[in-house]
């Protein structure tokens, strides 16, 4: 991060039903329009009423892709924020509060109090989300916004409320601004203002987004936190978008609900987290023995059992990777962000559509629930769509062959409806006909081949997808290796690293199976030290890596405590290892929220 | 072709028995499943249906391995989960004649949760239950359906378990086709049949269906005295209360037939406002227009 660059980060926190979301909303998209980059992480606890809310949005006039390691402001809707999180703060930190009802705890050098009369400047109204906006109104003042900016997000937060409501919050912001402006010193560099707007989702809305970019025409669901982002976007666009959309008795249900609609021919997607997913996971090898094409996502949260149901943790991936019974063939990815998710989910689905074979995105809270800005221009709502190799005319006379032996195991798909090609499908073993072998004779050398044919498919899927690749300088010092949602953090420790003077290059892992294990080889093989970074606790990826490409690394940065890394987090393991102080680094996260 | 010597199919059956699928039924000689194979195809046939219009979907155990047996486009998903995956097939082509094939094990046992939504959603489906109050496959164990101090490898001191009603169940979970047969009574199981595919939502068509093998209890001569048909006695088939009244008969008489029909509730397809034009969804074009995406774009900025 250069000096010149606009980075802020603010906070609030505060107890659930305070009504945080709306001052975040209104700042969000204020900022957005304005042109700056965001991503904003919610820490939450999984109360529907009560419990603790601390929502971190970091801006900037350059890309970012985390929520940073540090505040510029804290905004304390109550007294356990100010407990908190004051130790947060850096120098020149601002700290707003309502001087009525909180108390200032100890003060981190530099950091100014902005104590607000709230009580006062609200005419003693005990609207309590009308306190709210007049925070809002400090915070605006405080960064250097001009007040018709506020007004204006003020205006598209509330218009649909009428008149009144709006005029009741513009009159509290101004009276919350003109105090700020006249008690307290703004930041001493303004708020930067961006080139163009950028837009504002969620990861979980990606996803969705993507399904329905990528031509979902059946989504199912059983809500699950912190995947039921997707189907609240599917559910709310559904008949705009002529999407069915189905809520099921449990994600068994969901599953069999999506192969039943693939295997008609309908791009099928479902959503959920590993409880759910370990539901799914039957269905998921039947998919592939029966050679449906569907797609299944797993947005992982710590585990295990119900774990920690509001905590992000990168510790699914050998269930996802086990997911059911016997051998069978599918695909693997583990997107970067939303947008990548986004991106991710159309390829993925064309994929599967050539493969015949079942799809598992495995994301995580971080990316599901945290909120990015991206840029329009980068959204591609009509991406390539191939469905593969389906018959959709001729005359086959009862003699077609569901599962033909080929040289590339695809045998053409016919779906049901087309005269001519009746067939049956089945998650039995079973012969080209579809026939049960067991229904025949069983038959060792028709079992071989049918196992040999689906294996065939996916034998050379690995030359279809795009090979990681190294970002930074090639003879680094440090070879950062992380897969999925580390990709942002690992990005920001790599500059924060080059400014203290070490030189480290990362390698992001996006594509689980296929796993270019040569590429990956050839990476490590010449990397001087190579650090994993995950979020579990055991290595899940190191284990992996080992068993994909034999390879053994030299140190690991591991957290587990549910909350995400920082960029800090990783600056600091990777400068204790260069040290040699440890190889297993586990950094204490400050923020007890 | 290539070692495959299963039978043709059929393309336009001519006469019931060109419903016969690429192979024979692999169940016991004189199981019961063969009167409910035969009505199935005499139903199709009288229907006029063609095979690629019917998908045949079961889950797994001996009457579950149907679909290969049966001339139409089938799927033999997992066990229990064969409602689940009609009710994905149905949405997304609800042009096509969705049977779904299984036993009491499968249905009403691992299947249960499936049994009670699907029902509820009333999704436009024919439910064929082959019944035999045992599970067969697994060489026979207690069912849901097994009878109280029935003795089973499972139970080999006499079931202490209530027995499952399907038909009250379906009843009570909004079912709005619920009937019974009986797989010697062929005539009248082809009637059912014929009934429950032209009805307009969940058709459950129970069916007792002896397993010669390993229910001595309930086999052909227990049930053939007591099996009394709705059709022939002045059954109200709008009136649910007595119709599980009825369904709990379990002495001397027996009741099969049409217990209940609701006709005013619309199925789920027919709920679904995308599917009120437009046709199948499997069948759509894919993808957004740019309009949808300029919108999509309009609603994040």
């Amino acid at each position: 991060m250069s000096s010149t660059q606009f980075d802020f980060s603010l906070a609030i926190g505060g107890a659930a039903g305070q009504g945080i979301a709306t001052p975040g909303n209104v700042l969000a998209r204020l900022f957005t329009r304005r042109g700056l980059w965001l991503y904003a992480y919610n820490a939450f606890q999984s109360i529907v009423r009560g419990g603790h809310i601390f929502l971190t949005m970091r801006i900037s006039d350059q890309e970012i892709y985390n929520h940073g390691d540090h505040l510029d402001m804290l905004v304390c809707l109550n007294q356990d924020t100010m407990d908190r999180h004051l130790g947060l703060m850096g120098p020149g930190g601002r700290v707003i509060f309502d001087s009525d009802k909180i108390k200032p705890s100890e003060l981190p050098e530099g950091v100014q109090l902005c104590p607000m009369p709230i009580k006062e400047l609200s005419n003693k109204s005990r609207n309590k989300v009308i306190q709210n906006t007049i925070t809002l109104g400090a915070v605006a003042s405080l960064m250097g916004l001009e007040f018709d900016v506020l007004e204006n997000a003020l205006r598209l937060q509330f218009g649909r409320k009428g008149d009144a409501v709006i005029e009741e919050n513009t009159t509290a912001a101004r009276a919350g601004y003109d105090y700020a402006a006249k008690n307290f010193e703004a930041y001493p560099q303004p708020i930067a203002k961006g080139p163009k707007p950028l837009a504002l989702w969620t990861g979980n809305e990606a996803m969705a987004i993507g399904g329905a970019a990528a031509g979902v025409k059946f989504y199912a669901a059983y809500p699950m936190s912190p995947s039921t982002g997707v189907l609240h976007w599917m559910a709310q666009n559904a008949r705009e978008l002529a999407i069915i959309v189905r809520q099921a008795e449990d994600e068994i249900a969901v599953a069999n609900m999506v192969i039943g609609a693939a295997h008609v021919g309908a791009r099928a997607m479902c959503a959920t987290s590993g409880g759910g997913f370990a539901l799914m996971t039957e269905a998921i090898g039947s998919a592939a023995m029966m050679e449906i094409p569907a797609v299944f996502i797993n947005v992982q949260r710590a585990g295990p059992s119900t774990g920690v149901p509001t905590k992000t943790e990168q510790g699914d991936l050998w269930q996802v990777l086990g997911a059911s019974q016997g051998d069978f063939e599918r695909l693997i990815v583990a997107p970067t962000n939303a947008l990548d998710a986004f991106k991710i989910i159309p390829e993925l689905f064309n994929l599967c559509d050539q493969h015949q074979c079942p799809g598992i995105v495995i994301a995580d809270l971080l990316i599901s629930e945290g909120t990015f800005s991206v840029d329009p221009d980068d959204l591609d709502f009509r991406p390539k769509i191939d469905r593969g190799e389906i018959i959709s005319s001729g005359a086959a006379n009862g003699e077609y062959l569901r599962y033909a032996i080929t040289e590339s195991g695809i045998s053409p798909r016919a779906l049901p409806g087309l005269e001519g090609f009746v067939h049956v499908v089945a998650t039995d073993e079973h012969d080209q006909d579809g026939v049960l072998i067991s229904d025949e004779f069983t038959n060792p050398h028709k079992r071989r081949r049918m196992v040999e044919k689906r294996a065939r498919k996916i034998a050379n899927v690995v030359d279809n997808i795009a090979a990681p690749e190294l970002e930074g300088p090639v003879d680094a010092e440090v070879t950062l290796v992380g897969w999925g949602s580390t990709y942002g953090v690992i990005k920001e420790a790599v500059e924060q690293l080059a400014e203290k003077g070490v030189t480290v290059n990362h390698l992001p892992i996006r594509w689980l199976v296929p796993f270019h294990a040569q590429a990956v080889i050839d990476i490590v093989n010449n990397a001087k030290r190579t650090i994993i970074v995950e979020n579990n606790y055991s290595g899940q990826f190191h284990r992996y890596l080992r068993s994909e490409t034999g390879l053994t690394v030299d140190g690991h940065i591991r957290k587990y405590d549910g909350e995400p890394f920082m960029p800090h987090h990783i600056v600091d393991g990777v400068l204790e290892q260069v040290a040699g102080k440890t190889n297993h680094y586990v950094p204490l996260q400050e923020i007890m929220v | 072709m290539d070692g495959i010597d299963t039978r043709q199919l059929v393309v336009d059956p001519q006469k019931a028995n060109d419903f016969k699928g690429k192979v024979d039924p692999d169940w016991c000689a004189g199981c019961g499943d063969f009167g409910v194979l035969n009505s199935l195809r005499k139903a199709c046939f009288e229907l006029g249906l063609k095979p690629h219009e019917i998908l045949t979907i079961s889950g797994i155990g001996c009457s579950s391995n149907f679909p290969g047996f049966f001339n139409s486009y089938g799927m033999h998903t997992l066990h229990g989960r064969s409602l689940a995956v009609a009710t994905g097939a149905k949405m997304a082509n609800h042009e096509l004649t969705v049977v779904v094939t299984g036993g009491d094990g499968d249905g009403y046992g691992i299947g249960g949760n499936h049994f009670t939504h699907t029902a509820r959603r009333n999704v436009d489906l024919t439910y064929i239950v082959m019944d035999n109050e045992i599970y067969g496959l697994t060489t026979g164990q207690a069912s849901p359906t097994s009878v109280l101090d029935m003795k089973t490898k499972s139970t080999p001191f006499g079931s202490v378990e209530f027995t499952f009603n399907p038909v009250t169940a379906a009843i009570m979970n909004g079912a709005t086709f619920v009937a019974r047969g009986f797989s010697s009574d062929t005539k009248h199981l082809s009637m059912l049949m014929q009934q429950a595919i032209e009805h307009r939502g969940f058709a459950l068509l129970s069916i007792f269906s002896p397993c010669i093998t390993f229910n001595h209890d309930n086999n052909d001569a227990f049930f053939k005295p007591r099996v009394k048909r709705l059709e022939d006695e002045d059954h109200d088939t709008s009136d649910w209360k007595t119709a599980c009244e009825k369904a709990m008969l379990w002495g001397d008489t027996i009741y099969t037939g049409l217990f209940l029909q609701v006709k005013d509730r619309p199925s789920l397809d027919a709920a679904e406002p995308v599917l009120a034009d437009g046709g199948a969804i499997s069948r759509r074009a894919l993808g957004l227009s740019r309009e949808q995406g300029e919108k999509i774009i309009s609603r994040m900025m």
